[in-house]
């Protein structure tokens, strides 16, 4: 399902015409996408949580042709699932 | 440093503030999202948000593994679990 089948969804169970129904989506998104941005954390009870790490400099190797070359820092985002989409989604 | 943390009642806020929805709809609409999110999830079809992520299901087959208390090997029942990976556009937002 991409974005629009969401939206689509919502509008359905909200009775919100669509274009509001994908100006919530889209709104609740672009905040999700800032707090990652700024390196601040998302933590939604019943679904999920998100964290930015840090990652330093190091020495990693070009896996295709050995080459040591050195990584710059980064930051990447993680999700954990929240305990009850976890255990719902295997029972 | 500490960081700060994004609650669904922040995106609530944000929702009633930018849209004008009540306080309470616009509560209702988050969590609506999010419902929708986890009722896809839960029927095994992955989630593509383009400028965000893909949420999706994997399935893990059955394990031997151990239990790093006692060191006893115990079998890890097969089972699923939710995966994301965050979008480019995320990344590079990030790393800006």
């Amino acid at each position: 399902m991409n974005k629009s089948g969401l939206i689509e969804i919502i509008s359905r169970e909200t009775k919100l015409p669509l274009r509001e129904a994908s100006a919530v989506t889209n709104t609740i998104l672009d905040l999700m996408i800032d707090t990652l941005a700024k390196g601040d954390s998302i933590e939604l009870r019943g679904f999920g949580s998100f964290i930015v790490k840090e990652y330093k400099s190091y020495q990693g190797r070009n896996p295709k042709t050995g080459q040591i070359i050195e990584v710059p820092p980064k930051k990447l985002p993680f999700f954990k699932v929240g305990k009850e989409l976890k255990e719902r989604v295997n029972s | 440093m500490k960081r700060s943390n994004l609650t669904r009642k922040d995106l609530a806020k944000t929702i009633n503030e930018k849209l004008g929805f009540s306080q309470r709809s616009a509560g209702e609409l988050v969590d609506q999202v999010f419902t929708t999110m986890k009722q896809t999830l839960l029927k095994e079809e992955s989630i593509k948000l383009v400028q965000f992520g893909t949420f999706g299901v994997r399935q893990k087959s059955a394990r031997i593994g151990r239990n790093p208390r006692t060191g006893e090997t115990m079998e890890i029942s097969a089972r699923s679990m939710v995966t994301f990976k965050a979008s480019k556009h995320l990344r590079a937002k990030i790393n800006k």
